[in-house]
């Protein structure tokens, strides 16, 4: 799927239509939060009133992983639990991005152990990385916006072409 | 404190103790494994002891440490009475069984099948002996010394070019 833009070729209309889709998709971003640890705590207070998430367009948390088109993976992911986080990510439509928050999702954290996945990129790919044990809230808007820019300098086929 | 507990103890099995001692008011007692369901049940059901909270059930592994290598950790404490004790019982490597607890304090069934999971000591007589946090199919007990520390064992297949 996703609009043919090469038949457009570097046309002005092709440029205008995928900077507006892009800028319609980077505004309305439906989160599934994967939350699975202590990061989730961080997660809430960014996306309640104090610091209020929905300012950036990514107001609704949706926990149908076929409604969502951003991934958040909040908190450690364990061997066990990956064959889920995969199954989720393989059910969410395309476009769809993921934000690995947090030292434990990116890295596995200081759980250099037999039961922790060593980073969720080991398993599928990750567009943002939020550093942090855990991140403030103000990290996680900064990774908000980053992806916006992310999704903003998008070509259109970029996800279903691969 | 609990001094009462292990002269109880120490009366009623002689031949069961291999060792008390006490560290800043709390006392332990090492056990044979020979008895330990009796023991057990008496610090249970005996009126003056009344055991009736299993605290924690636990295991130290002592790899080139001290033989026998495993020590199976009991924690029990009387609601009514305010007893607090602990008992040791050492296990073989070879022959890391102990009489499931399972009977006496239905509390402790997850507990042993935590210490199945994660440092392979057998209980005998557990219901439902299976791990309790590892996936089936899990190879080894992750928690004993001997066990790998860059092991990994993952149930997904990597990306491309990724390793653990």
């Amino acid at each position: 799927m996703g609009l043919d833009t090469t038949s457009m070729g570097g046309s002005f209309v092709g440029t205008k239509l995928t900077e507006a889709i892009n800028w319609a998709r980077k505004y309305s971003l439906f989160q599934y939060p994967f939350v699975t640890a202590c990061c989730g705590m961080e997660f809430m207070a960014t996306a309640c009133s104090h610091y209020d998430i929905s300012r950036f367009g990514a107001e609704i948390p949706r926990f149908s992983p076929r409604q969502a088109d951003l991934l958040f993976v909040v908190g450690t992911v364990s061997h066990k639990l990956a064959p889920v986080l995969k199954k989720v990510y393989e059910q969410m439509c395309d476009p769809k991005w993921v934000v690995s928050f947090g030292a434990c999702a990116s890295s596995g954290g200081f759980y250099d152990n037999y039961c922790t996945v060593q980073g969720i990129d080991t398993i599928i790919p990750v567009d943002v990385y939020i550093p942090g044990c855990p991140p403030r809230p103000e990290a996680v808007l900064d990774a908000l916006m980053l992806l916006q820019e992310k999704i903003q300098n998008a070509q259109l086929d970029r996800r279903s072409v691969g | 404190m609990s001094q009462y507990v292990v002269q109880r103890l120490t009366e009623r099995f002689p031949d069961q103790i291999l060792e008390t001692h006490a560290f800043r008011g709390d006392d332990t007692v090492v056990l044979k494994r020979d008895k330990l369901l009796e023991v057990l049940r008496f610090l249970k059901e005996d009126a003056g002891l009344n055991f009736d909270l299993p605290v924690d059930l636990t295991v130290v592994d002592w790899w080139r440490k001290k033989e026998p290598r495993f020590e199976v950790v009991y924690h029990l404490y009387s609601l009514g009475k305010g007893h607090r004790i602990r008992l040791k019982v050492p296990v073989d490597e070879d022959d890391a069984v102990v009489p499931s607890s399972r009977a006496v304090w239905a509390g402790f069934d997850w507990y042993e099948r935590e210490a199945w999971d994660l440092y392979g000591i057998r209980f005998e007589g557990h219901p439902n002996h299976t791990r309790i946090l590892l996936w089936e199919g899990f190879e080894g007990h992750p928690l004993r010394k001997d066990y790998p520390i860059t092991k990994r064992q993952p149930l997904t297949a990597l990306l491309d070019g990724k390793q653990e």
